[in-house]
């Protein structure tokens, strides 16, 4: 059958076409408002329905209470630990007594029980001692334990001494490495289209060791508390989001970049993108820096210094990659050092005040998404002019670039 | 808390030795000191001074139906009369019922009982008595009573002996002989017997000899545990008489010379042994109280789960002694309190 549909039109379409000037006609035209208001409300009272009779339809539960509770924070003082405790089961859960290594203490725990997400703090009267290890078992009104393991005590810090040390700490793991690596810059300018190719390959092994080890990181940190406020898809949330937005940022500067036409500024759009990709990374990772330092597991010292000298110069190198046919201003090139450095401060004072591992685990995600980005952008840029990406020398790059993160990263280790 | 792989990086910094001096951040931390309990006014404990619950907190021992120190001097002689063969008879009714039990402030246990209380109640006889326990399984579970003591098989309270296994709802009347004298206990025999016993089903049965012990302040105390999470895998709670703690709050009130008789029975489930220890003073020793010569002059004895002994002691001086298990953990966790002797 093929007919000319012009001639003798198909049935189906033919009805479609009359109802459809029957609605456009003149009787039954609502305005749009009317009718998602209408459907919001048929919607609404089915809920409503649903929930008042399909609810009993069902029969209770013939379970006892499930009654899970993730500690989020554990401050300790002398004579006495502080917990932050969220409720993230289903159920109401009430602390009715807490012992400590197998003894009752003192304990202030609020009288009313804590409702689904919500969070109470729990005070403890308990002489505990440095570096020693804790089990705090909250007992329940229904009698559940549940253990909170604190691996070695030791006094948490005040947040409000620690903004100094922790502006410090930023300064010598963000924004210092990253300074020395931009310092190549004179040296690429030098240096061949071959060569940038190979840098700009180099940088996406980086960035690509980095996001992979980042997000085995977050999702590790996502479980820690229960899962309630999502667990893993917390880090994908994050990383979703983080990626459009970076892109989104991408697309309103190079909007720009077109109306100037020059290539220079597609240089520099370029290593924005990469430090606001770099920052969002260190965000995270300033945030993992300051919360183990909270717990006092990190081990402070010049071998830190060192240690993320050697593993995040490579960050300043990334960054400048693709200014090697410009010349940037000096305040151009300190306001990329910032950009990709200074969040590391931010994310140690805030890692330092709030040990929360969601918060972590989300924003150590939302760095993986502005990582993934950051390689989407590179990516063209090692183009050849007969218009590969991947070729032998790009390759070789990204290899060398996955291997230093992955050995720089093991001699941190040992 | 497992640290994320940065952390361990990090951390890994120490293993190298480097001082902590180049960031300046020597001296931050500061060796926590401990504190004295802030000053909740009552009772015991808290920080330094030991072991607690929640500062002020009691358990609603009226909701509850009974209260520990009205458990101690509770003595449960029965209903006496005459046998056809001219001996004494003594007839008790024991009703196994389900009831929650406040066991911590604020913690439910969901017990099984004899006559709605834990321990069950103390009952006593003199040896040679006829005994007639007529039992009633209010409960929805399966129970029996045992009895520790010499008696005949189809008495003895176990399944698929005699009458066996009493069903919800059943009743029968446990008939024996008060032999031998001693401080013997009764719990249920039904399995799985671990958590039959645990869920707070026995007592102590004590029979007097012939010729009454001297006049003494007579106390019971029954040395148990509450496993409130049901692992099976020990107890979360340690107590005398069903509450933890309780007498740290209501010392057990004594006279100075006078002589205290405590009878004392380890009925605690799960972990092998239980011990008592007496603070400050001595006691002579009557291990099951089946003979009327003392084995030992001591401040601490051991009793395995079933072990059972008469302790008499006389305070000389007056003051606040305390009693609790010589195991620490199970002290801490509620088995300890106070005597108060007085003038």
């Amino acid at each position: 059958m093929a007919a000319d549909p012009d001639a003798t039109p198909h049935p189906i379409a033919q009805r479609t076409d009359d109802s459809r000037a029957t609605e456009s006609g003149t009787v039954l035209r609502l305005p749009v408002w009317v009718l998602a208001t209408a459907a919001a409300g048929v919607i609404a009272a089915a809920l409503i329905a649903l929930a008042l009779l399909g609810g009993n339809s069902l029969p209770e539960r013939n379970g006892p209470p499930v009654e899970e509770l993730a500690v989020e924070r554990t401050v300790l003082s002398p004579g006495a630990i502080e917990l932050t405790v969220r409720n993230t089961g289903p159920d109401p859960v009430q602390i009715a007594q807490v012992f400590v290594n197998d003894a009752y203490v003192d304990v202030a725990a609020g009288t009313d029980p804590i409702n689904r997400l919500d969070a109470t703090t729990v005070q403890l009267d308990y002489p505990w001692q440095d570096g020693q290890p804790y089990l705090v078992s909250l007992l329940t009104s229904s009698g559940v334990v549940i253990e909170h393991e604190i691996p070695a005590a030791v006094a948490t810090p005040d947040p409000a001494d620690a903004v100094g040390l922790m502006a410090l700490l930023g300064t010598y793991v963000g924004i210092i490495p990253i300074a020395l690596g931009m310092m190549v810059l004179p040296l690429l300018r030098r240096v061949g289209p071959t060569a940038v190719r190979v840098l700009l390959a180099l940088t996406i092994g980086l960035l690509a060791f980095l996001a992979i080890d980042a997000s085995i990181e977050a999702i590790e940190l996502s479980g820690r508390s229960g899962g309630a406020f999502g667990g893993p898809a917390l880090v994908v949330l994050g990383a979703g989001l983080a990626f459009l937005a970076l892109t989104a940022v991408d697309r309103i500067l190079r909007s720009r970049t077109k109306r100037a036409g020059s290539e220079a500024e597609t240089g520099l759009r370029l290593a924005v993108m990469i430090a606001i990709g770099i920052g969002l990374h260190n965000l995270g990772e300033g945030l993992a820096i300051g919360s183990a330092y909270a717990v006092g597991e990190l081990a402070l010292g010049a071998f830190l210094v060192i240690g993320f000298a050697l593993h995040n110069t490579t960050e300043g190198i990334a960054i400048v990659a693709p200014l090697a046919k410009h010349r940037p201003t000096l305040v151009q090139l300190i306001g990329l050092g910032l950009l990709a450095g200074g969040p590391a401060i931010l994310g140690a004072m805030l890692g330092a005040a709030v040990d929360n591992s969601e918060l972590s685990a989300f924003l150590l995600g939302v760095g993986v998404g502005a990582i993934a980005q950051v390689i989407v952008q590179i990516a063209p840029a090692m183009r050849t002019r007969s218009g590969q990406v991947l070729n032998p020398a790009t390759i070789g790059g990204i290899a060398a670039g996955v291997l230093i993160m992955y050995v720089t990263g093991l001699l941190v280790t040992a | 808390m497992s640290a994320p792989s940065r952390r361990k990086f990090l951390a890994g910094g120490a293993l190298l030795g480097t001082a902590g001096a180049a960031l300046g951040a020597g001296g931050l931390l500061d060796t926590p000191t401990a504190t004295a309990a802030v000053g909740h006014g009552q009772g015991h404990g808290g920080g330094i001074n030991g072991a607690t619950f929640a500062a002020g907190a009691t358990v609603d021992h009226k909701a509850n139906g009974f209260n520990p120190t009205q458990v101690l001097r509770d003595f449960d002689y029965g209903r006496v009369s005459v046998s056809s063969d001219g001996r004494t008879m003594r007839e008790w009714d024991v009703f196994a019922t389900d009831k929650d039990i406040e066991v911590a402030p604020g913690v439910t246990f969901p017990a099984w009982t004899f006559n709605g209380r834990v321990p069950g109640p103390t009952l006593r006889c003199r040896q040679g008595d006829l005994l007639r326990v007529r039992f009633v399984n209010n409960s929805a579970h399966p129970h029996t009573m045992h009895f520790h003591g010499i008696h005949p098989a189809e008495m003895d309270g176990v399944p698929m002996v005699g009458r066996g296994v009493i069903s919800p709802g059943e009743s029968f009347t446990y008939t024996f002989d008060a032999e031998p004298f001693g401080l013997h206990l009764y719990h249920c025999h039904v399995g799985p017997l671990a958590e039959h016993i645990a869920r707070g089903m026995y007592g102590t049965f004590i029979v007097d000899p012939p010729e009454d012990r001297p006049a003494a302040d007579e106390l019971v105390m029954v040395m148990h545990g509450y496993n409130t999470t049901f692992d099976g895998e020990g107890n979360q709670l340690y107590a005398v008489n069903g509450i933890p703690f309780h007498y740290m709050h209501e010392p057990v009130r004594v006279r100075r010379g006078e002589l205290v008789r405590i009878y004392l029975v380890n009925t605690l489930e799960y972990d092998p042994i239980n011990s008592f220890h007496l603070h400050a003073n001595f006691f002579d020793y009557y291990p099951t109280g089946t003979r009327l010569e003392p084995t030992e002059f001591t401040d601490t004895i051991v009793q395995g789960q079933g072990q059972r002994g008469i302790c008499e002691v006389r305070f000389p001086k007056p003051g606040r002694y305390m009693f609790h298990a010589h195991k620490t953990e199970f002290a801490d966790l509620g088995w300890m309190g106070f005597f108060e002797v007085s003038e």
